[in-house]
């Protein structure tokens, strides 16, 4: 799709040749693309359905090189799109098509790991499990994990606001987070946050995390990091039905348990994992629950107890705990393989991301078996179903006529729905391109234009990743929906949950 | 009914915006001691009140910005939960909207996390006099700016909180108080040593050469914690950590001005002339002192912190001075363009966190 069409501003008066001379005055030669044949590799992020060549990509080596190119962006009115590791599933690093991508990728260095003070100063494009890998010496590590650790960058786990398994326990990028150094397009270097636990003034810390790339470009961040646990044990069930097993996870949290780890899968999640990872998971239940306990050998034993109590009394069918790490690592190895077997399974597949109130996930299970009847699909549900964001995959062919729209219409009912139950449309992935138009389902006209106002206080000309999370009223009256293909999933091998 | 409240308070906005009369925000005003300026028309949030939602399962409650924070804690406390981020109250008056807008917490604040890691979702009346709402009752939610965080510390200075949601926490199933002595050095090296390690420690105070520690957590924990920490067994942890909270230890009263630095949890010792008491593992430190405030706010941000005059100081002084860190020229441009966006015409609570606004 083309960028210069969604309707939130006009580039066309952007001169690509001069605005590539001027990025060349100021950066050096190893620190700018624009041959066509350089610039593919940038047109899209790990959402590939959407993608956009851009007039250059700036690779600036520090922040005074950044800075330089912003200028020359701004000068020049072209649209700016930072990125990372582009590995974000919601095409928030979706090049512009008149404007210039700015890769961190050379700001990868870890700058300091400060064991007593529990922190880590660390450039955007350093890699998430990297930090956790500098910590490990001195029985540290940065807690937030997504799925895609071993490659997706910091700069991106803050500009989306990052989730993972163990947020439930352990928070989101923006509770592990202190300070965060930035630029705005007009070269200034803010200081959100401090090296302290807060900061005097607004909480531009807060604002900065998920906000998509829309507000300043980051260029330094500190991080908070966590004592390892000493141990982790995994409790498995079986259940009968899967309101059960949703009842079953209200019941763990009402007895005052926190899980590490609280995740779902739903029969045929199960059925499409089983064969491809082995993970010992029960074929006959119509839904499993991973519950995981970590901490001290006296909690986790503690937790595990209390665990299986309620689970039984909650209608558990069968009850697994994991006797090794290796069981342990195995039981999640089947939940961590989702995504690819919705994918043996499936020639394509669409994944939803929308969060409900946790007391809702037997009525949304059973609005999405009726919606599986209504669209003629098959839809298998993985949940974080402690903090309940789920990603129920909607399998379709696009090669067989209607199937793509009737998925797009599927996942459109799955959203508003979310939003109808009192929850949102995405709980981690980000509202990018692909979830633009549903942003008009969650949020209504004045909190919208409060959201542009917010940006122009940050980005007054409008340049940084235009057209992305934020949609305006004009597109919003002509609402459309999006899809994503399993066939252009980039990554293939990375996992994803 | 409470449409009706909303509603007026919403008209008193429009009005005073259009007149460009300043309002001064206000619930139990039990932290009108906290900033810089009270100036404006008192705009009473208290007949906004009551508990909206109350999910213990889902680990939230709503309620309206007037709803005293002890109702709300007792309501939790009955469902055996809590709000981690232990705000002070400092009166029964006390009211959730002023703990949210204030952004203050209490002892459980290193171990837990802050009131803005905790705020999930607001509703709220901005200087248009437009209701808003941001966030929900989810944990996850990444749709749009952060704007119920923001709302979390800005003294009602982008809006009127009309409603709030908060993340909850189960009570803790044991909790144990030891009291250690060592001097001043010896303690934050220690804390900051025991905060890398996985103990469950969930409160700290150090003042003069005694120590205390809270330890929270299953009971199995505490116990083998307590073990390895050493120290003596304080009977009356609960009442320390409360009188701490509020502020009601002797430390606190003696009509010198009280000083809050925040700082990297290892900085050394200040050494600034005065009292001083410890918190958050060393990352908090109440000063009382007569010194300067630009040496005291050169020290905090030579160490990579802030200071706040918290409590005392005349009025004049406190004007020159300001009350919270000045901020860094292009930070304090964006405050003002981020406050334009909300309350353009600069009615909501002027002047109470800077002076130029």
């Amino acid at each position: 799709m083309d960028a210069t069409t969604t309707g939130e501003g006009n580039f066309t008066a952007v001169d690509g040749p001069r605005l590539v001379a001027a990025l060349r005055g100021v950066l050096l030669a190893d620190a700018l693309l624009h041959a066509r044949e350089d610039l593919v590799p940038y047109e899209c992020d790990g959402l590939s359905a959407y993608r956009q060549v851009p007039l250059a990509v700036a690779l600036p080596h520090d922040e005074a090189q950044l800075v330089a190119a912003l200028k020359v962006c701004r000068e020049h009115g072209a649209p700016v799109v930072a990125r990372g590791a582009g590995t974000g599933l919601s095409g928030g690093a979706m090049p512009h098509a008149r404007g210039v991508v700015v890769s961190l990728a050379r700001f990868n260095r870890i700058l300091r790991v400060d064991p007593l003070g529990r922190t880590a100063v660390v450039q955007p494009g350093v890699r998430n499990l990297a930090i956790s890998e500098a910590a490990a010496p001195h029985g540290l590590y940065y807690a937030p994990d997504p799925s895609s650790q071993i490659a997706c960058t910091i700069g991106g786990n803050v500009a989306e606001n990052s989730g993972g398994v163990h947020c439930l326990k352990y928070g989101l990028t923006v509770h592990n987070v202190l300070r965060v150094r930035a630029v705005t397009l007009d070269g200034e270097a803010l200081e959100l946050g401090s090296a302290a636990l807060d900061a005097p003034g607004f909480d531009l810390l807060a604002l900065i995390h998920g906000s998509e790339g829309l507000l300043a470009v980051i260029t330094e961040i500190t991080v908070r990091l966590t004592p390892r646990p000493e141990t982790a044990q995994v409790v498995m069930a079986a259940f009968d039905d899967a309101g059960r097993a949703a009842g079953s996870v209200a019941h763990i949290i009402a007895a005052g348990i926190i899980p590490a780890g609280l995740e779902m899968m739903d029969r045929k999640a199960v059925e499409a994992v089983e064969p491809f990872v082995h993970a010992g998971y029960p074929l006959d239940a119509e839904a499993i629950l991973l519950c995981e306990a970590d901490g001290t050998p006296e909690e986790v034993a503690d937790e595990i107890a209390g665990v299986q109590e309620v689970m039984a009394t909650s209608g558990a069918q069968d009850m697994w705990v994991s006797r090794s790490e290796a069981e342990r690592l195995r039981f999640w190895a089947g939940r961590k393989a989702a995504f690819p077997a919705a994918g043996r399974v499936s020639p394509d597949y669409y994944c939803m991301d929308g969060t409900i109130p946790r007391r809702r996930l037997a009525e949304m299970l059973g609005a999405i078996a009726q919606m599986e009847k209504k669209h003629a699909l098959r839809c298998m549900n993985v949940f974080h179903a402690g903090d309940g964001n789920l990603h129920p995959l909607i399998l379709y062919d696009a090669n067989l006529p209607g199937e793509l729209e009737r998925a797009e219409a599927f996942g459109a009912e799955i959203l508003e729905l979310s939003v109808a139950l009192g929850g949102t449309i995405t709980g981690e992935h980000g509202v990018g391109i692909e979830k633009i138009d549903q942003m008009c389902v969650q949020f209504a006209g004045p909190e919208l234009e409060a959201f542009h106002r917010i940006k122009a206080a940050f980005d007054p000309a409008g340049l940084l990743n235009p057209g992305k999370a934020v949609p305006t009223l004009h597109r919003c009256a002509e609402f459309g929906r999006m899809h994503v293909h399993r066939g252009e999933l980039k990554f293939p091998d990375l996992e994803r949950f | 009914m409470d449409e009706h409240v909303e509603r007026e308070l919403t008209e008193r906005i429009q009005a005073a915006a259009g007149s460009r009369t300043p309002l001064r925000i206000r619930g139990g005003g039990t932290k009108d001691f906290y900033g810089l300026a009270l100036e404006g028309d008192i705009l009473d949030t208290r007949g906004c009140r009551g508990i909206v939602a109350y999910e213990p399962t889902e680990l939230f409650v709503t309620a309206r910005a007037g709803t005293r924070l002890e109702d709300i804690e007792r309501a939790l406390a009955e469902h055996g939960q809590m709000l981690a981020f232990e705000p002070p109250h400092f009166g029964a008056a006390a009211t959730v909207g002023g703990c949210v807008a204030s952004g203050l917490s209490g002892p459980r604040r290193a171990s837990a996390g802050a009131v803005r890691d905790f705020v999930l979702g607001v509703k709220l009346v901005d200087g248009h006099g437009q209701i808003l709402r941001f966030g929900g009752q989810v944990m996850k939610n990444v749709a749009g700016y952060d704007v119920s965080r923001l709302m979390a510390g800005a003294l009602g200075t982008l809006g009127l909180l009309l409603e709030v949601t908060l993340k909850v926490l189960p009570r803790p199933a044991a909790e144990r108080t030891l009291r250690l002595e060592m001097p001043e050095d010896q303690a934050l090296a220690a804390l900051n040593r025991w905060a890398g390690q996985p103990l469950p420690i969930s409160g700290s105070c150090v003042f003069g050469q005694e120590v205390m520690i809270r330890l929270s957590g299953a009971a199995a924990a505490v116990a083998k914690a307590r073990e390895s920490l050493g120290g003596e067994l304080v009977s009356d942890g609960p009442a320390f950590w409360e009188e701490l909270r509020e502020q009601r230890l002797g430390f606190f009263g003696d009509g010198v001005p009280l000083w809050r630095l925040s700082l990297p949890s290892t900085t050394p010792p200040l050494g600034f002339p005065g009292e001083q008491l410890i918190e958050w593992g060393g990352a908090l430190r109440w000063l009382h002192t007569w010194d300067r405030a630009d040496r005291i706010r050169d020290a905090a941000v030579r160490a990579g912190g802030h200071a706040t005059l918290f409590r005392g100081g005349g009025e004049e002084e406190r004007r020159v001075i300001g009350v919270f860190q000045p901020l860094p020229t292009a930070l304090a441009d964006l405050h003002r363009r981020l406050k334009q966006t909300f309350d353009p015409a600069g009615i909501l609570n002027r002047h109470r966190m800077y002076e130029a606004w």
